[in-house]
């Protein structure tokens, strides 16, 4: 198996994030499309650090992870405070810091 | 090495496929699940590249405790499917969706174009560097001072959501 194909694996989902958080206009799915745009990334350092023999790419991922789950807290407890004053999860309708 | 290959299309395969699915469902319980079915192709990448303690906390982690607070608040916020996928016809998510294809051609071509530039694959020591042995010994050596920041991290996180998540009080 070669590095490539790795990367364009990850590219592809990456950019599969990309569209979701552009497209959709639901917060959570918006959300969750942000945590695969992060999974891929994460693909391609665990990729390079098999490739390269060297063990940061996973120790990076290791961060990473932890970032994600604060993230994961920190936007569910933002789209919950905003459901609760709005009674929405579009992010049309939210839009009062939009110019 | 030809089950290798194999078991690379399968589970790359998976994973687009449930990325596909999770960003076109209406229902968000629908794209949750099909984004945890994604993760679990995604461990069994990291499994392929001998990743093993970050396979596990990819299952432990994303797939157990992240998803599960995602489908939380989803039935929390009792949220119905979306009547239509797109409900109006808008130049910007056109725009959006034809600029991020722009980018993947470009990953693709820089991807595709800088294998001379790699050093010799290593791949064959890689079993060695994604134990948790080895993986222990860097945290607790190499990377002991961002190891402890995290702690201080995941506090702010805590502290974060649950001033976020209140009701006021007045």
């Amino acid at each position: 198996m070669e590095l490539q194909s790795y990367l364009f694996l990850s590219a592809i989902t990456f950019i599969i994030g990309v569209v979701g958080v552009l497209v959709r206009r639901n917060a959570i799915i918006v959300f969750m499309s942000i945590e695969l745009m992060l999974n891929s990334v994460n693909l391609t350092l665990v990729a390079f650090s098999a490739f390269l023999g060297d063990v940061t790419g996973q120790m990076l991922v290791f961060f990473a992870m932890t970032v994600a789950a604060a993230e994961a807290a920190i936007g569910l407890a933002i789209i919950i405070a905003m459901f609760r004053n709005k009674q929405t999860v579009n992010i049309d309708d939210i839009n009062i810091l939009k110019w | 090495m030809t089950l290798e290959i194999l078991l690379f299309y399968f589970l790359g395969a998976v994973s687009v496929g449930s990325a596909l699915m999770m960003v076109t469902r209406r229902s968000p319980v629908m794209s949750a699940l099909y984004l945890i079915l994604n993760f679990f192709a995604l461990g069994g990448l990291y499994l392929s590249l001998h990743a093993q303690f970050i396979a596990f906390i990819q299952i432990l982690v994303y797939a157990g405790a992240i998803m599960v607070l995602f489908v939380f608040v989803i039935m929390l916020l009792n949220l119905g499917d979306e009547k239509k996928l797109n409900e109006k016809f808008s130049w910007k998510k056109i725009v959006g969706a034809g600029l991020s294809f722009g980018v993947l051609m470009e990953l693709i071509f820089v991807f595709a174009y800088s294998k001379t530039n790699l050093p010799p694959s290593q791949f064959e020591k890689a079993t060695d560097i994604g134990t948790v042995e080895n993986i222990g010994m860097q945290l607790f050596t190499t990377f002991l001072f961002p190891f402890e920041v995290t702690s201080v991290l995941l506090l702010a996180a805590i502290v974060g959501a649950v001033v976020l998540a209140k009701k006021k009080l007045n």
